[in-house]
């Protein structure tokens, strides 16, 4: 089931959350909505859902495979929503709460008893938790809880399935294994997913497509390699990963790196850490003056922090390529960006190849 | 000691002292008091004592009060809910006045209040003279009787239920509609069960409030004997001819049959309690 999101705003108060978004989501992909909070990714995904309504007046629309679906409620809408913290009803039990979307259907399309108990029994396979269909909620982990949210959700054959910050609720080591889980979940079943996070890093491992969002618009759409690698606006660069920024202006249509920022013709150089070179002389191009300040070892790369032009830089390298030119602390180095993008005023990318 | 200690370990020291306490003061403010009004009764004897309470009038005075008590407790639980609802959910200006005007009725002295409901609806007052031409009198009838008893019990349901309701995430009915459920059906199956603990000791409390109410129900339930006569005022009654000991064993009747009402929602509440885990 593809989605079509067209011209969507919401306003809440003097809060614009969502300022005209366009959107289209493929049939059968798993697409996660990126960026920070306020940005408007939740209330756009509880659009979707029919949980929110777009702004009156306005010819914003969501549509299920072509078909408008802006006036169906929610419960007429056919959608699994998973929220961040569960929402399980307490009062029954896990068994019960997975059958809850069975036993509301109008008495035609009610599912028999043995249907209800077969339905809900493979779901709970599905999701890995048969032996626990008897407990209350309040007797499982927070990790096993979302599981059962998310069977719960798939119980009604959702057309689309929208989780909210699906794994925010969770610690660290439960998160990376549920979202894993996630992923060969919905490799398994491949209903229409989009997933709300905050988290570059989630978005980027489990996601077909990533939706980068800023200000209630879209800043960016593409597979997680081409939005990583190619980022549209300096907002995605900085947002995807760490990056550093090297501030300087335009001198005779070439950039100048005096660490201040400068009015009108201010230009930034972004970095990502594994880009950046360290060597003892300057390099051809441009090269940057810094001076060590600490040397973190341990860790899968060398981490070496700098300090060029009143600020702190980021520097990751590989053990192998540390160990050949190795730097300590208080020595004087020249930084060479290997990729880099500079932004100008508009932080748009200006064409420059360094 | 040993089975007897507070339910978890407890990083807050002294269940010993906390017991000590516990007893004495309820049995200071409850037992003894209690134990004087039994030992009181039983001055007639366990004959004297069974001729008082199964007189016609006193058992007429028993099905009057406990019968307008579970009413207006009743009609509580559906007013107090939705006013709840209203207070915890709605957005109007002047909802802190509001809020505050549900606590009068404890605030009240209750003859004032007796005394306002009987002027509200006396067959000679607007209200009243609207009634009765509806064919409905309420003063000076059982129906009095109940209204006065949902006047006085009100606040207990609106403010066990509301604190419940705050509690209640808006997320739970969310779930429940994009799960398929109607409006209907997200209140029948997740909103009112997970308010029910809630509803239940507002109940109890409304209806013990009702049970043992005196000022307010006097004046406007007419006090007929056998129609509209209520337990605590035969109490009185009786206490007004001197003859305590037939006051005092109506009294431990009275109590007897709330304590074993009052039991018996405790036991519903504690089975529901242990059956949802937390």
């Amino acid at each position: 089931m593809s989605i079509s999101i067209r011209q969507v705003s919401k306003t809440f108060g003097a809060f614009r959350a969502l300022d005209g978004v366009n959107l289209e989501v493929p049939s059968g992909g798993l697409t996660a909505l990126l960026g920070p909070s306020g940005s408007g990714k939740t209330t756009l995904l509880r659009i979707v859902a029919g949980l929110e309504s777009v702004d009156e007046g306005t010819s914003g629309e969501i549509l299920f495979d072509g078909q408008p679906v802006t006036d169906n409620p929610v419960n007429r809408r056919q959608v699994g929503f998973v929220f961040q913290h569960y929402a399980l009803f307490r009062h029954m039990t896990v068994f019960e709460n997975v059958a809850f979307g069975l036993r509301v259907k109008p008495r035609a399309q009610r599912p028999s008893q043995a249907e209800i108990r077969e339905r809900v029994q493979e779901l709970l396979r599905l999701v890995q938790l048969e032996q626990l269909a008897q407990r209350f909620p309040s007797q499982l982990s927070g990790g096993q809880r979302q599981r059962i949210a998310l069977a719960r959700a798939l119980a009604i054959q959702p057309r689309v399935l929208l989780l909210d910050e699906p794994f925010g609720a969770l610690d660290a080591q439960v998160r990376a294994e549920l979202r894993r889980w996630l992923r060969h979940l919905h490799d398994t079943i491949h209903v229409t997913s989009i997933f709300v996070t905050h988290d570059q890093e989630e978005a980027l491992e489990v996601a077909d497509r990533v939706v980068v969002m800023n200000r209630g618009r879209i800043e960016q759409v593409g597979e997680p390699n081409e939005v990583f690698q190619n980022p549209a606006t300096e907002f995605v660069m900085k947002f995807l990963g760490d990056v550093n920024v090297f501030h300087g202006r335009l001198h005779n249509a070439e950039p100048v790196f005096t660490g201040e920022p400068a009015a009108g013709d201010a230009v930034r150089l972004l970095v990502r850490p594994h880009d950046l070179t360290v060597q003892m002389q300057p390099g051809d191009g441009v090269s940057l003056q810094a001076r060590v300040y600490r040397v973190l070892l341990a860790g899968s790369l060398v981490k070496i922090e700098l300090t060029s032009q009143g600020r702190v830089v980021q520097v990751h390298v590989p053990h192998e390529t540390y160990r050949a030119t190795p730097v300590v602390a208080g020595q004087e180095v020249y930084l060479v960006p290997k990729v880099s993008r500079l932004y100008g005023a508009e932080a748009e990318a200006i064409e420059y190849v360094i | 000691m040993n089975r007897l200690k507070f339910k978890q370990n407890s990083v807050l020291p002294g269940f010993g002292l906390s017991l000590g306490f516990t007893v004495f003061y309820l049995s200071l403010i409850v037992l003894v008091p209690l134990s004087a009004l039994i030992l009181r009764s039983a001055e007639g004897g366990l004959e004297g004592f069974w001729r008082t309470v199964s007189q016609p009038r006193v058992l007429a005075s028993f099905r009057v009060t406990f019968a307008s008590a579970l009413q207006a407790a009743l009609l509580n639980v559906v007013f107090g809910v939705t006013v709840a609802w209203f207070l915890v959910r709605g957005r109007f200006p002047l909802k802190r006045l509001v809020d505050a005007l549900v606590d009068l009725p404890f605030a009240m002295p209750t003859a004032v209040s007796g005394i306002a409901l009987t002027a509200l609806l006396a067959p000679n007052s607007a209200l009243g003279l609207a009634l009765a031409r509806l064919g409905v009198q309420v003063a000076f009838t059982p129906h009095g009787i109940t209204v006065a008893m949902i006047f006085i019990g009100l606040p207990f349901v609106i403010r066990s239920v509301q604190p419940a309701l705050a509690d209640l995430s808006a997320e739970l009915e969310e779930a429940a509609s994009s799960l398929g459920a109607t409006r209907a059906q997200t209140l029948w199956r997740v909103v009112l069960p997970l308010l029910a603990p809630s509803i239940l000791s507002g109940f109890t409390l409304a209806f013990a409030r009702a049970l043992g109410e005196y000022g307010s129900v006097v004046f406007i339930a007419g006090n007929m004997p056998m129609r509209t006569e209520i337990a605590s005022l035969l109490i009185i009654t009786k206490l007004e001819q001197f003859d305590y000991t037939g006051a005092t064993a109506i009294a431990v009747a009275l109590l007897a049959l709330s304590l074993l009402g009052i039991l018996a929602i405790n036991l519903i509440q504690a089975r529901a309690a242990r059956h949802w885990g937390n």
